[in-house]
């Protein structure tokens, strides 16, 4: 049998594509495979990673241009057979944009693009992305984003807490997320959408590793 | 065939804080411009588009507006269409 791959996805202007391939080959000696956004063809892998960066610089709105290219249509039967998605920060706004998730992912209340570390609260054990079995759990993330801010409707967001579907809120909400959300799952939890960066939190060389658990995870 | 000249407006939402207007508000007071209650940032897109009829058109521009100019969480738009 094939070990286990993960595909990690590169669209025009995605800038954490290396940074992902670093913490899972590096640091968890799991297997990945690049794939051109343009490719279709999703049978060789196992699960998914939509890194960060500026797909399609970002033009109209984040995310929503990489909504139409061939690999992001294929990726509806691949969540739909229950195979894993992680979307990081522009693979966030890529996963609302298309629908996989609820939402919209908006400029940060105060302007800035912030660069900084996040602590983090983890809500849902819902797919089982971060390791908080018996409890919450309090995590450190670095975030990069100016337009991280998370929205959505009040009935969308009692869906989200009904559901607990919320994984991921700030301690101290940084960018004017509503409900503090920093990262939310589908309902089948197969699928994670955050806009902090796990690949960037895989060592501790670097300031920790808080991350590796959500990228470990994409194997289950 | 026949051409047609589309603006489409996309707006915030009401709802959605727009930070980015808020700083250009504040701006045009800066530049001594009073008396300014609200001011919002939207965008405009023109399209010069061919079809027969207008009723063809704008089929096709509101689904250009749904599906991809606009995101409809956070987003309304309206749009005038013209023939030229």
């Amino acid at each position: 049998m094939a070990s286990f791959t993960v595909g990690i996805v590169i669209f025009p202007g995605s800038n954490c594509d290396r940074d992902v391939f670093w913490a899972l080959e590096a640091c968890l000696d799991i297997k990945t495979k690049f794939l051109w956004h343009e490719s279709s063809d999703l049978s060789d892998v196992d699960a998914i990673v939509l890194p960060g960066g500026f797909s399609y610089g970002d033009y109209l709105r984040c995310g929503a241009i990489a909504r139409f290219s061939p690999l992001i249509s294929a990726l509806h039967e691949f969540v739909k057979s229950g195979r894993r998605v992680l979307g990081i920060c522009n693979g966030f706004q890529i996963l609302t944009e298309s629908g996989f998730l609820p939402g919209a992912l908006v400029a940060n209340k105060n302007l800035n693009f912030i660069c900084d570390d996040a602590d983090l609260t983890v809500i849902s054990t819902k797919g089982n992305w971060f390791n908080n079995i018996d409890q919450k759990r309090s995590i450190r993330l670095p975030i990069a984003h100016g337009e991280g801010r998370y929205h959505c409707d009040q009935e969308t967001l009692k869906r989200l807490v009904d559901n607990d579907l919320i994984s991921l809120k700030y301690n101290k909400n940084p960018n004017g997320s509503i409900f503090d959300i920093a990262g939310i799952t589908n309902e089948r939890g197969n699928v994670l959408g955050l806009m902090p960066h796990p690949e960037r939190a895989c060592d501790e060389a670097i300031g920790g590793i808080d991350g590796l658990h959500t990228l470990k995870s994409l194997i289950i | 065939m026949n051409q047609f000249e589309v603006k489409v407006f996309i707006r915030l939402r009401p709802s959605v804080l727009d930070p980015a207007g808020e700083a250009i508000k504040s701006a045009s007071g800066k530049l001594g411009v009073e008396g300014i209650k609200s001011l919002r940032i939207g965008k405009m897109i023109e399209v010069t588009i061919e079809g027969n009829e207008e009723i063809d058109i704008k089929e096709k521009i509101e689904l250009l507006s749904d599906r991809l100019f606009a995101n409809t969480v956070i987003e309304d738009y309206e749009y005038s269409i013209r023939k030229l």
